[in-house]
Order: C-alpha cells, then structure tokens, then sequence
C-alpha cells in the first residue's frame, strides 16, 4: 500500500512499489484521463506534474514519489497556467481525437507556469516530448503563445 | 435521463457541463430514458416533446471532427439552433447507419460528408417539413403559407408561431414526405461556418472516455504476446514464475498469443515479462525485407490488369521523348496514440464489447462469431476514437480480446502494448508503380503506369474486387487530373509474403498521388518546362485543379529565389473529390537531413459544412504524410517487425513540423473528403523539392539521407 498525493488528496493505492504513476492513476485509482501511449517515456501521453513539474508518468514508480503533489489533467484547470491553456485550446480547436491531449496540456502548463511568455525554442524544448499522430502541432504552438498572452 | 448513464454532449454549453460517457447506451433504452413519445420521424433525428433535439451520429469520431460535421448537416435541414443539439452515438446497425457509399457501416476513405450529405439533407428537411405541416393542419393554412426559423414553425400572414416541441406530438402521426424540399444552400445559417466542435471541451480535462478508458465494474486487465512471427504458434509457456507476480490473476494460452490477466496494467506486464515462452515460428521465419521486395519487383515486371486504357498508349510511347521510372513505398504501421484494446465481458447468454471503431457492425459480428451467440446478444459500445487512420477499419482487436475473455470470469480490459500494437498491424502495403511516358510538344502524348501491391479490398471488401482490379489502389491513377490522350493503367496484386496488409490514411491514392506527382516532375524536367508551367499545360480541362494549382503558385511565392540547398516542389491531386494543390519549401543540409520549412496549400473540397476543420485535417494530415516521408518505414527480418515502438519507429515532433499555410477556394460543388487528403499531398510535394534542392531524384521513401548527403551514388 502507497500513499499518494493526488490532486490535493491523499489516496491510498494498493499496488507494488515498482508499479508506474500510470497505471496507479488509470486501473487502481480510475483517473483515465492520464493516457497510456508508449510505456517508454517517448510519447508524453502519460504526462503529470510532480510538484509542477512535467514527469511521465509510465516510467515513475509510485515507490519513489512520496509525499510529493501530484497533479493530472483532472485537476490541471484549477490552476491559472492550466485554465488559460485549456481555454486557448478550445479556442483554437486544436484538438482532433485529443488522445495526446492530456499529455500536451500538461507539458503546456507546466511551460507556462515556469515561463510565462515563452519563445519557439522554448516552445520546442518543452513540448517536443510529446507525440501527437494527428498532426495537431501547429495549433498547440499557437494556443501556447495565446494562453501566455492571456495571462 | 440521468448524466450518470445517459451519453450525450450538448452544443453550445461549456465546458463545465458537458458530459460525454461513452456513448454506450444503446438507442431503444436511451429512447426509453426520454419523456414519453418522441417524435422521431428517421434514424437520426429524435425531437422529445420538451423540444430537446438529440442527432443520432452514425459515424465514428476519431478526431476528424464528423460529430460535429454531421450534426451541422441535420442542424441546418432542421433548421433549429445549434445551441440546442445534443448527439448521441448510433448504435451498430448496417439497415439504419450503413455508409450509402459501403453498403455497411464504416468510417474511413474521406468520405462521411460525401456519402450521407444527400441522406443526412433528406433526413433534417423531412422532419422539418412534418413539423411545418404540423403547424399548418393546426392552423388550417397550407402548409406552403408557413415557413421554420429556429426550432420554430411561422406562419407570416397571421403572425402565428410555434416551438418545435409544441409539434412533436402531432407530427408523430404523420408520414415523411418521399422528397422534402431540401434548403436554398444560398440560405445556410450553420453549414459553412467554423462552429466549435462537439467533442473537444471533454478533450481538454481528461473526462472524454475512450475504448481504453473503458471501466465497467469489476474490470480486470490483461495484456498479451502474439507470436513475433507473422503467422507462428505457441509452443511451450513456463508460466511458474509469473505465476508469483503480484496482482497476476491468470493466464491465458490461446493457440498464437499468451495472455495475462491481472489486478492493473502493470501486473499483467509484469506477468507476461516472467513468463517463459517458446514459439513455433512456422513456415514465416525466413521472411526478409528483402524477400518481400524481390517478390514485388518481380511481380511488377508482368502485364496486370487493365484497369483504365484510352488512345493508344503503346504506339505515343514510342513518339516523342520516353521517360521510364519505377517509385517504391514502404510497409507502414498506424501506430494511433491510443494502443489496441478492448474490452470484454462475456457471460453465458450474452456479451458487452467496449472499443473504438470505424466498424461497428463488423465488430460486434467478430464478438458474435468468436462467442457462438446471435448478434442481437452482443452489445457493443462504441467510445471514441484516439486515432484511426484505417487501423480501426479491422475488428482483430475486438476477435481477439472476446477470444481471452472467454477463459475470464468477468469484464477483461486487453491493452496491447505499443510494442504489440506495432509489430501486430495490418500494414501499409509495399508499392511498386512502373511507369513509362513520352513528351511531345512541351506535354505527355502516351502514358503507362502499372500498380503493383497487395490488393486490400480482395479481403476487406470481396465484392468490390473484380476482375484483378482493386478499386481502392488504382484510385486517383485511373483519374489521373492531366489531360492524356493515350493512357493505360495497370493493377498487378502481389500479396506479400506473411506480411498482413490494410487501409492507411491517404489508402490508394497516398501510392498513386506519390508515384505519378514524383514522375510529372522528371517528366517537366524531360519536357525542359517549369514543373507547375508543366502541369498547367494538361489541367486545361480540370479547371478547379487549375485554379487549385495557381493559388498555391501565387501564395507560395513559386519561381522566386531561394537561398543554396533549399528547394520548392509541388504536387496536385484530384483524389477523394477534393482538388488540392501544394507547394513544398525544405532544405537539404549536407548530411542529407531534410528540414521542411513551409509548406503551402490550396484546397478545393467543394461546399465546406466547416471550414475550421477542413483547415485542421489538412494540418494535420500534411504532417502524416511528412512523418511517412522523411521517417516511415517497417522492415522485417526472420518473419517479424523490426520496429517496436517511437524510438525506431519515428514521429514528427514538434520541433520539426513546417509553416503551413491552407487556402479553402469557395465552391459550389458536392463536398468532397478532407480527412486522407494532405497525406496523399506531402510526400510528392517533399520529394519535387529535395530534387529542386539537391538535384536528386528520390523514387523510394523514406527518403534516404545517404543517397542525400551524396554518399552514394544514384
């Protein structure tokens, strides 16, 4: 049994120590927002904050995190970075199936919450994690300088 | 009707209260959660006598944004406010929701919009015009004396009016008119306007439930091996180990997979990790890439069938200057971001299936046949799609998790890994297209092209595949845009050895658009003209393509210099009813990498239901084909896929993506399809500009850096 800090609460996980954030949130706790893309870190489609920052998930064991916060796309809109890209997605309709989403917000916030009005490098450096097979790029980059301009 | 269990979105309303569970209710109980008698005059259209309007979707979402689309077709023939619609999935049904172009109920081949715009018009008219006589019998006014405005029949003399809801009831009593006067398209309100899409607010917060976030009660998870051999068998499994993992519930041994069912995901990993397994690899274990290609080659090298002949193409051959060139496209996997899964509960009298598909009825048939019940016991839940791109065409996943159910007490979630869900596809077929032409007079006098590869629609379709031909791999080379006296065109199947193929986005026309576009380009080249001056020169009697090709020209700033090793190529395509050009801008440094810098798009689809989404396919579908050009390649070797997962099987990040610029040319026409369109575009269009510059030709992708760094010779 793990104790872990999930969205402001703290939730009891019977699981191994070695078993991934990932499946802890999906199967035993039913968090499915947080999604399954690769298992390998390659992807970013898993992707939490750990204390505000971005972390993927599949390759984190629930042994190692502690008693620190954990955040998922669940909860993302309750912060000021997380809403204001939230909402700039949806006004850019940059989602199309929107299975990477959750992963792309997450990588978003946490830019944005660490730099508030950042640069295409910046942009590059931290989105270039996640993969989004339905080519959605051009509109995340966009949404991301309008939710900085946002602010 | 309560949002506990009730699955609907509703237009209009934010992102706070939307709910979307999975469609999974199936329509004659989501009928019974209603108020009592609604009038519900078609399949897709359900008005309660409180005057809620729920749009029946009978089409799969996977992001190409068909709920929206749709709902935007009915909303207008209804004519009622967008605000106030909410949708609900079809359930599996070929009678009520089959594609009028497939005969069955399939989303795929760009064509929701092309194949129910006539029905889903018909569909909302019919309605509107039930309600408008509604109305009229109330009033005792002909019914051509009133007209509808927004969920509400008017009749102007008398200044009367009432709500749709007021009508339900009477209207239910009458039957729908054969040919309902469909709308002025000159009096649309919501077709043509980029109205917010349906199912994105669920999107942004992690509450849109897709088939892998299925979770009915009591659901455990398994995970699975097949044989890494196309083709092999299980032979021995040493499961003592796996047996000890923690959280492993059971294990499964089927004939060609091992499975492990467990409390989460990670044990049944974990479990499968432990086991020992040896297979029997079969008659497949010597396959090579390079047994596949001597195959096809050699295939290519003989007369196929004729699919398409005019003039006479042998005898313009031989006038002229001939030019003669074979292309050669890759195995490629779909590797959609959401893996295989499915999940299962199969009891004694019945069974539940909860997936994502573009092939309901076919899905629910596959639970059927692997469990022995009638169809009407297997209810299927169709969720979301997180990627299709054809891979969700197969109901493999769906025959093989009800197969694993069957040993499972309970509802059995099975994921693929990536690594599963990579090396287990139906793949991209490999492609050999051998074409020969001669110019004359600055354009192409003969023309031959003979298609070689496997022919997909022989298995997924049998009756379309007549004589030798399949219709989906000569798509858009029997079409050729160009104006070609004397042509023939030629389909030679070749199934690969072992290799199971199926639909990739972009299907038959992501072959022909790259082998024919490269060839124009050499052929401009031969012709000593410009390559746009070249195709302009033969669109004379395609004047949407024309017009298509000279915006794209005139935005993507063609003929104006560039700096050194940076190059433009264009591409035109007629494919999937929709007449779009591209320009391509890259830069080839001396390593032989390529770095797309902008790429330019001209796009006549006809009447456009949404324009924002018309411009986000093509986005997004210029990238799929950008990632297959520069990276996409599946390569076997000892009967088994060599790739496995992102690192070796390659994405277009975004740090790599190009400028991309898309022009929608206003039209009258009959919609065409979107979704395939920019991945058949960009491969061409990439490869005509690594040529303008570096000089060198590529007749194969991926593109090979190699051959581009010049160290090799051509």
């Amino acid at each position: 049994m793990v104790n872990l800090h999930i969205n402001g609460e703290v939730k009891a996980v019977d699981a191994a120590n070695d078993t991934p954030l990932l499946w802890a949130l999906r199967d035993v706790l039913g968090l499915t927002g947080t999604k399954f893309g690769c298992g390998i870190a390659q992807c970013g489609a898993c992707t939490v904050h750990l204390d505000g920052k971005p972390i993927r998930s599949c390759v984190v064991p629930i042994g190692s995190i502690g008693e620190r916060a954990i955040t998922t796309i669940e909860a993302i809109g309750a912060t000021p970075p997380g809403r204001r890209i939230q909402q700039a997605w949806l006004d850019l309709e940059v989602i199309q199936c929107g299975y990477c989403q959750s992963g792309q917000i997450m990588s978003a916030a946490a830019l944005l919450a660490n730099k508030p009005d950042p640069d295409d490098a910046a942009i590059d450096a931290a989105m270039a994690g996640n993969i989004c097979r339905c080519g959605t790029y051009v509109r995340i980059r966009a949404a991301i300088r309008k939710a900085a301009r946002s602010a | 009707m309560t949002t506990s269990r009730r699955a609907f979105l509703q237009a209009g309303t934010a992102a706070g209260s939307a709910f979307l569970l999975g469609f999974h209710i199936p329509l004659a109980q989501a009928a019974d959660a209603a108020a009592r008698a609604p009038f519900a005059p078609n399949a897709f259209i359900r008005i309660d006598p409180q005057g809620a309007v729920t749009l029946i979707m009978p089409q799969a979402e996977m992001g190409q944004g068909v709920y929206t689309s749709i709902a935007m077709i009915l909303a207008e023939e209804l004519d009622v406010p967008w605000a106030q619609v909410s949708i609900e999935a079809a359930p599996p049904s070929d009678k009520l929701y089959g594609n009028p172009l497939f005969g069955i109920q399939v989303t795929g081949n760009s064509n929701s919009i092309r194949a129910f715009w006539p029905s889903l018009r018909k569909a909302g008219a019919g309605a509107r015009a039930l309600l408008t006589e509604a109305a009229a019998r109330r009033w005792k006014v002909a019914a051509q004396t009133c007209h509808t405005e927004a969920g509400t029949v008017k009749h102007v003399p008398s200044g009367r009016s009432l709500a749709y809801a007021a009508l339900v009831e009477d209207a239910g009593h009458l039957s729908p008119p054969k040919d309902p006067p469909l709308k002025n398209p000159a009096d649309f309100k919501t077709i043509g306007k980029s109205l917010k899409r349906l199912d994105t607010p669920e999107k942004v917060n992690g509450k849109a439930l897709y088939g892998i976030d299925a979770m009915p009660p009591g659901v455990k998870f398994a995970t699975l091996a097949l044989c890494p051999v196309f083709g092999g068998k299980v032979g021995q499994v040493d499961d003592s180990k796996a047996q000890q993992v923690p959280g492993v519930r059971q294990i499964v041994v089927l004939e060609d997979l091992v499975a492990v069912v467990g409390d989460h995901m990670w044990a049944a990993k974990q479990g499968l990790a432990a086991l020992g397994i040896t297979w029997d690899e079969g008659p497949n274990a010597n396959v090579t890439s390079e047994t596949v290609w001597q195959q096809l080659r050699a295939a290519s090298e003989k007369s196929g069938a004729v699919a398409k002949t005019s003039g006479d193409a042998d005898k313009a051959l031989a006038s002229g200057e001939r030019l003669d060139a074979a292309y050669e496209l890759p195995f490629l996997a779909h590797a959609p971001m959401e893996p295989l899964n499915c999940t299962v509960h199969v009891k004694s009298d019945s069974c539940e299936v909860w997936v994502g598909t573009q092939v309901q009825t076919r899905a629910q048939s596959a639970a059927a046949q692997v469990t022995g019940l009638p169809l009407d016991k297997v209810t299927l839940h169709n969720h979301l799609l997180g990627g299709g791109f054809g891979r969700r065409l197969e109901a493999d996943m769906v025959a093989t998790a009800t197969r694993i159910a069957k040993h499972v007490d309970g509802p059995v979630k099975v994921v693929w890994s990536r690594e599963e869900d990579i090396q287990h596809d139906v793949y991209r077929p490999v492609y050999r297209d051998v074409l020969a032409a001669s110019v004359a007079d600055g354009r192409v006098v003969g023309w031959t092209h003979r298609i070689t590869g496997s022919a997909i629609i022989a298995r997924w379709l049998p009756p379309a595949f007549q004589k030798g031909i399949d219709i989906d791999g000569v798509d858009s080379a029997v079409d050729i845009p160009y104006d070609i006296q004397n042509l023939r065109v030629e389909f030679q199947r070749d199934e690969p050895p072992a290799v199971p193929t199926g639909f990739w986005r972009g299907v038959g026309p992501n072959n022909n658009v790259f082998a024919i576009e490269s060839f124009m380009d050499e052929l401009a080249k031969k012709a000593g003209k410009d390559p746009v001056a070249f195709r302009r020169g033969m669109l004379g009697k395609n004047p949407r393509l024309l017009a298509a090709l000279d915006l794209a020209a005139g935005k993507s700033g063609w003929g104006s210099p560039l700096p050194a090793r940076t190059g433009r190529g264009v591409a035109a395509q007629g494919a999937f009813g929709s007449f779009i050009a591209t320009v391509a801008e890259v830069e080839v440094d001396e390593n032989g990498d390529v770095r797309v810098h902008r790429i330019v798009c001209a796009v006549d689809t006809g009447i456009v239901v949404n324009p924002d989404t018309v411009v986000a396919q093509l986005q997004g579908g210029l990238i799929f084909g950008l990632t297959a050009a520069l990276f996409g390649e599946i390569t076997i070797d000892k009967g088994r896929v060599q790739q496995s997962n992102f690192q070796n099987y390659r994405m277009l990040r975004i740090n790599e993506v190009p400028k991309i610029e898309v022009h929608l040319i206003a039209s009258g026409a009959a919609p065409g399809g979107i979704g395939e369109t920019g991945t058949t575009a960009a491969p061409p269009a990439v490869g005509n500009a690594i040529y303008a510059a570096t000089g060198i030709r590529l007749r194969r992708l991926p593109i090979d850096r190699v051959l581009l760094a010049g160290r090799k010779g051509a």
